[in-house]
């Protein structure tokens, strides 16, 4: 068995624990809501099981603690789940979260390249995949086992520099690299599939670009874990992860003005709701 | 800025079945969803594709459309900038390239949001026409004249919304390539053009308080500059003071230098422009400006008034 794929192997995954600290993320991204003005709630929340067992399962630590494998948010504008982890992790601190978009504050609403946590900076759509295919080129150079995790969103995949970065990794025979498309089918503006249905189907168009890909459920961490243990390597792995938008409260899922609002306060109280009876 | 110009845009449409819109998956402002509603087949979303949306709107205009380009202003500049340049202003197409939040408006996304170079790096490439309204009538008189041209490519940059009308007393109408006098002095003439233009009007208050007599002057038309206009006031005032949101590289701060030195002319410059850099703090688009040095007070204090 090829040594990166040996690495993989993990202790196995306690699902309810993830779904409590999903609800937790999820609670805390609501509170952080009632601070500023706007920010982007439903991108978060759908990729919040995805980015969950990237820190808290698939990625290796060091003995120190710190993480051997690295996260990179291609899909910068989701970065307040990758916030709150971190703060759960220790990494960011409250009274960063507390700063966030403030004058005196580190954080804002794009990750920045030089906050702790933060593998590169991103906001523009379509340049961690480039970046992350020199990080794991960088890697393989270097002799190391170190993982690169990207996560994009499907709207991503409408950028060219995403396929160009697609076929280079695929030339560089890259299995240090696995990539998780955060597919809810949105963009900030309309349905994909309503307005560009020659978006579809994706797994083959992976394939064909020589990686190696699997659709699965997004916020089934179970078949998420399942999907990367499977894998066969030798080459990049992309996940397509099937999700939706504001996964998780009932009047942001799949509502487009959730992209960029922040709750009022009874959508808020409503939010927090439908978060504490929600089944474990 | 967003909504009149959707709302001047649509009713220019509705009459000329040339006018398209070409946006890269941005919630097109009030009146545009309307002009969607209306003409659907003139309303392209290219998706989060910029590179396509600009050279599709090249193509639309060789075969005789009038297209618009229309997103976040470093989306549409310079994500695909080689596309701007080549298909756009290489060949001298009539197309408008809007570019929303310009400058620094979009404070808390941070840099990879900040058009803080735009106006300097539009101005760089040849044909290019690069405009940059003050305020919603601005942004009206601008969007009637870019809809009407067919001279060539034009970069036209917007703030966002809910920015204040400045031009209601000015002096002059507004003119493609013309300086234009918003308010009228006798000691002082500042120049600003965009949303920033809210701080020349606060500069002016402070100079009026230490019993300075200011005027203010939209510099709406970046490219081509209004050289002449601009030697006049350089040989008219005494102090000239530039404000404006644009790094300095390229800025029209250099550009009014540069001619004062051509005209030898001796009167006192005053430049502030966005910092060569970038920002790495959050806020609202005050706070990034007094982040770049452009607080009201610190300009009062480098201008050594009360
Ligand atoms: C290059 C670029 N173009 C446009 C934008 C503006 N923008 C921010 S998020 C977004 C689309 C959101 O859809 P998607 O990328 O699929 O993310 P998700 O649905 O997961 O939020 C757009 C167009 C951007 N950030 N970068």
């Amino acid at each position: 068995m090829d040594a990166t794929i040996a690495t993989l192997r993990r202790n196995s995954l306690d699902v309810a624990a993830a779904r409590r600290r999903c609800l937790g993320y999820r609670r805390r991204i609501l509170d952080i809501s009632q601070q500023v003005g706007a920010l982007h709630i439903a991108p978060a929340f759908s990729c919040t099981e995805i980015t969950d067992i990237l820190y808290n399962n698939l990625m290796r630590r060091e003995t120190d603690g710190g993480y051997r494998d690295v996260f990179l948010m291609s899909k910068g504008h989701g970065c307040m789940i990758q916030y709150v982890i971190l703060e759960e992790q220790g990494v960011l601190s409250r009274s960063d979260l507390d700063a966030y978009c403030k004058p005196n504050g580190r954080l804002g609403a794009h990750p920045d390249y030089e906050t702790p946590g933060i593998a590169a900076s991103t906001g523009s759509l379509g340049h961690g995949l480039g970046m992350a295919t020199g990080q794991a080129y960088a890697e393989k150079l270097k002799n190391s086992d170190v993982l690169i995790y990207c996560v994009l969103s499907d709207g991503e995949f409408q950028e060219g520099s995403t396929w160009e970065a697609m076929m280079m990794a695929a030339n560089l025979k890259l299995d240090n690299l696995i990539a998780f498309m955060d597919f809810n089918d949105f963009g900030g503006l309309e349905r994909m599939s309503d307005g560009h249905p020659a978006f579809y189907p994706l797994v083959p168009k992976a394939e064909s670009f020589g990686w190696e890909a699997v659709e699965v459920d997004g916020h089934d961490e179970a078949a998420m874990h399942e999907a990367v243990m499977a894998r066969r390597g030798g080459r990049p792995m992309l996940l397509v992860c099937r999700t939706v938008k504001g996964k998780g409260i009932s009047f942001m899922e799949n509502v487009p003005i959730w992209h960029y609002r922040s709750p009022n306060k009874e959508e808020y109280i409503q939010g927090l709701k439908e978060l504490a009876s929600a089944p474990l | 800025m967003r909504n009149r110009f959707a709302d001047t845009f649509y009713e220019l449409g509705k009459a000329d079945p040339r006018l398209c819109v070409v946006v890269a998956d941005i919630s097109p402002a009030g009146s545009i969803a309307k002009f969607r509603n209306e003409f659907p087949r003139r309303f392209v979303n290219t998706g989060v594709s910029e590179q396509i949306m600009i050279g599709m709107t090249a193509g639309m205009a060789q075969r005789g459309l009038k297209p618009f380009a229309y997103t976040i202003a470093t989306f549409t500049l310079y994500r695909p900038f080689e596309m701007v340049r080549d298909d756009l202003c290489y060949q001298n197409l009539p197309v408008t390239v809007v570019g929303i939040g310009g400058g620094v408006t979009y404070s808390t996304l941070g840099a990879t949001h900040h058009a803080q170079e735009d106006v300097a790096i539009a101005s760089a490439i040849p044909n290019l026409s690069v405009v940059a309204p003050c305020d919603p009538s601005e942004v009206e008189a601008a969007t009637r004249w870019c809809a009407a041209q067919d001279q060539g490519p034009v970069y036209l940059r917007l703030g966002k919304a809910g920015e204040p009308d400045l031009s209601k007393a000015a002096l002059d109408p507004w003119v493609f390539g013309k300086v234009r006098r918003l308010r009228e002095g006798r000691d002082v003439c500042i120049l600003s053009y965009g949303p920033i233009m809210k701080r020349a009007f606060a500069l002016a208050e402070r100079f009026e308080a230490s019993g300075k007599s200011a005027a203010i002057v939209s510099v709406h038309t970046l490219k081509p500059l209004d050289r002449e206009g601009l030697a006049r006031i350089l040989q008219t005032y005494a102090h000239v003071v530039v404000i404006e949101e644009c790094a300095p590289n390229g800025s029209l701060a250099m550009r009014v230098k540069e001619l004062a030195w051509d005209t030898d002319v001796t009167c006192r410059i005053d430049a502030f422009t966005l910092k060569d850099a970038f920002i790495h703090c959050y806020g609202s688009h005050d706070d990034i400006l007094d982040a770049h040095g452009l607080g009201v007070s610190e300009l009062t204090a480098r201008l050594g008034l009360q």
